[in-house]
C-alpha cells in the first residue's frame, strides 16, 4: 500500500489523477500533462513534492562527516549555500544523489530521493563518526516547488515581510509568509531550486501539531497569488518532462547503483582532490583509465518515441540503452538520454534506438535540451 | 458515449464500428481519458493480417506507451493517416477517429464483443 501525501485529499479535489511512485501515491497530472509543462516554461506551476525525504545531520563533526559521504565539496560552501552532489558506495556507483542545505558548519539537511529515503537513512547511519545525530524528518516536512518565469512575482506578494529579499539561485532563506490575513504567518524556509530548468522556488514547511492546515493554507494561498499570472497546479508528468529537457539526472534511470557520476556526465561534481570521501579511490582509478560509456542527449530523426530501457544501435552493433525518453514538449520533438559504450560520439552523429521492432534514426545533440533560465 | 452509430467494445477498450465487412477500430473514451494527451499513434502497415488479440498499434502518451489489440481477425485495408501530425484527435474524439479499418472475415467474432451498456458496465468495474 502506497502512502500519501499530507495534501492528498486536496489535490483530489483538484481534479489530481494519481499514480504510484517510489512507494508513495502521487499526483500525475491535474488537467493535462502538455498544458502543466508548457504553464512551468511561460508561467508558473506549483508542483507538490512532499515525498522527498529530508534527513537532518548535526553535531560538531556533522560537516567533516557530511563531507565524507559525498563526492562534492560542503566544507567551503557559505551558510545558507546548497550544494548538489552524488553519494557513492566504495565501487563509485551512485547511493542517491543529494541536495545539501548548510545551515552551520553543525547543522546540515539532506534532500534525498523519495524512493531512496530508507536505504539512505540506512546508508549515512551505517557510516556515522564522530560527534553526530542523524535524524530522518521526511514526515515532519512537506515541500512545494514553485517553477516558471512568474515564481518570483507569486513569492513577493507571499512574504509577511515586503522587504524580504529573495535567496538568490542555490542559496536559501527562512522567511514568514501570509500573516497579512489577521492570521499567524506561516513560518518557511525558502530555497531558489528546483528540477524543471526554470527560475524557480522550493518551499519547505516543517508540519507542527496544526500542519495539516498550514500546509493547506501554503497549497491554497499559492495558488490564489498566482491567480491572473497562469499559474496551474502540475503533477509528476510534466516534472519528468521539464526534468528531461534540462538533462536533469534522475536516479534510477541516470544515476543508479551500477553507474558512476563520472559516466553520467557529473565530473564537476566529483572533486577527486578533496579529501578522503567514499568512493574516491574507485572514481580516480576510473578518471585515470578513461570511461568505458558517457551519457549522451539525442533527438529523434525518424517518428517515434524513445522510451527507458529502449536498445541503442550503431551500424548494427548495441552500443547501449536509453536512460530517459519521451516528448520534449518545449521543443516539439522527441529525445531523451543514452547510456553509450562508444565515448567518442560527436553531435549531429546518427545513431538508431530500437522501438519496438523498428530500426529508427535519431541523432546525438548538447545538452540540455532546452536552455536553462535560472536567475544567478 | 458513442455517436449514434453502433460499437462493440472489447475488454481492452478498443470499440469497433461495423460498415458491410469493413470494421473501423478506435480506442475508447475511457482508454484516452486514462493515457491522457496523445502524443503519437503508430498504426499498422495496410495488407497485414492480423488475428484476434494480436497488436494492431500503439498509442503513446507522454507517459507510456500502450498496444491497441484487433478485436478482430482480418486484414488492415486503410489506417487513419490524420493521426500522423494530428495524434490528440483521439482524445479530442475517440469515436470519430478510429486507428485503422481492417476486413471483417468472420462476422461470429462480434458476438463475443460488449455493446455499449455492457461496455458501461464493465469499467464500472475496472
Amino acid at each position: 500500500m502506497d502512502r500519501r501525501i499530507p495534501l492528498y485529499e486536496v489535490e483530489k479535489a483538484l481534479g489530481a489523477k494519481f499514480t504510484s511512485f517510489g512507494g508513495w501515491e502521487l499526483p500525475v497530472s491535474y488537467s493535462d500533462i502538455l498544458k502543466e509543462h508548457h504553464a512551468v516554461r511561460t508561467a508558473a506551476g506549483l508542483f507538490d513534492v512532499s515525498h522527498m525525504g529530508e534527513i537532518m545531520v548535526k553535531g560538531k563533526d556533522a560537516l567533516s562527516f557530511v563531507n565524507k559521504l559525498i563526492t562534492n565539496d560542503i566544507v567551503p560552501v557559505p551558510q545558507n549555500k546548497i550544494l548538489y552532489s552524488p553519494m557513492c558506495y566504495e565501487n563509485g556507483t551512485v547511493v542517491d544523489d543529494i541536495l545539501i542545505y548548510k545551515f552551520s558548519d553543525t547543522e546540515l539537511l539532506l534532500i534525498v530521493n523519495a524512493g531512496n529515503i530508507d536505504k539512505d537513512e540506512e546508508w549515512i547511519k551505517s557510516h556515522q563518526t564522530g560527534d553526530v545525530t542523524i535524524e530522518n524528518v521526511s514526515d515532519k516536512i512537506v515541500q512545494l516547488a514553485l517553477q516558471g518565469p512568474e515564481s518570483e512575482a507569486i513569492i513577493k506578494k507571499l512574504v509577511s515581510d515586503k522587504n524580504t529579499e529573495l535567496p538568490g539561485f542555490f542559496w536559501f532563506i527562512e522567511a514568514t509568509l501570509f500573516g497579512n490575513d489577521g492570521l499567524p504567518p506561516l513560518k518557511v524556509l525558502i530555497s531558489r531550486t528546483g528540477y524543471t530548468g526554470e527560475d524557480g522556488f522550493e518551499i519547505y514547511l516543517w508540519l507542527s501539531d496544526n500542519g495539516q492546515n498550514e500546509a493547506e493554507k501554503l497549497w491554497n494561498g499559492i495558488l490564489e497569488a498566482g491567480k491572473g499570472k497562469g499559474i496551474l497546479p502540475v503533477g509528476l508528468g510534466a516534472r519528468d518532462t521539464l526534468r528531461l529537457e534540462a538533462a536533469l539526472p534522475l536516479y534510477g534511470h541516470e544515476l543508479s547503483d551500477s553507474i558512476t557520476p563520472l559516466e553520467a556526465g557529473l565530473k564537476p561534481f566529483v572533486k577527486l582532490n578533496k579529501d578522503d570521501f567514499i568512493g574516491k579511490e574507485a572514481l580516480a582509478s576510473r578518471y585515470e583509465k578513461g570511461l568505458d560509456r558517457k551519457l549522451y542527449g539525442f533527438e529523434m530523426v525518424d517518428r517515434g518515441i524513445p522510451r527507458n530501457g529502449y536498445e541503442v544501435v550503431k551500424e548494427g552493433r548495441k552500443i547501449g540503452y536509453v536512460t530517459s525518453g519521451g516528448p520534449l514538449p518545449s521543443l516539439g520533438k522527441n529525445g531523451g538520454l543514452a547510456l553509450l559504450d562508444d565515448t567518442g560520439l560527436f553531435s549531429g552523429e546518427t545513431i538508431e534506438i530500437m522501438i519496438r521492432d523498428r530500426i529508427c534514426e535519431a541523432k546525438i545533440v548538447s545538452t540540455p535540451f532546452y536552455g536553462k533560465r535560472y536567475k544567478k | 458515449m458513442g455517436t449514434g452509430k453502433t460499437l462493440y467494445y472489447s475488454k481492452d477498450h478498443e470499440w469497433i464500428w461495423v460498415d458491410g465487412n469493413l470494421a473501423y477500430i478506435g480506442i475508447t473514451d475511457y482508454a484516452q481519458d486514462s493515457l491522457g494527451s496523445i502524443v503519437y499513434v503508430e498504426t499498422p502497415k495496410p495488407g497485414k493480417a492480423i488475428s484476434k488479440g494480436q497488436v494492431l498499434g500503439v498509442v503513446e502518451s507522454v507517459k507510456a506507451a500502450a498496444d491497441v489489440f484487433s478485436p478482430i481477425s482480418g486484414t488492415v485495408l486503410e489506417v487513419n493517416d490524420d493521426l500522423e501530425d494530428n495524434p490528440g484527435l483521439i482524445n479530442e474524439s475517440p469515436y470519430e477517429n478510429h486507428i485503422a479499418v481492417i476486413s471483417l472475415d468472420d462476422p461470429d467474432e462480434l458476438s463475443q464483443l460488449m455493446n455499449q451498456q455492457q461496455y458501461e458496465e464493465y469499467i464500472k468495474g475496472v
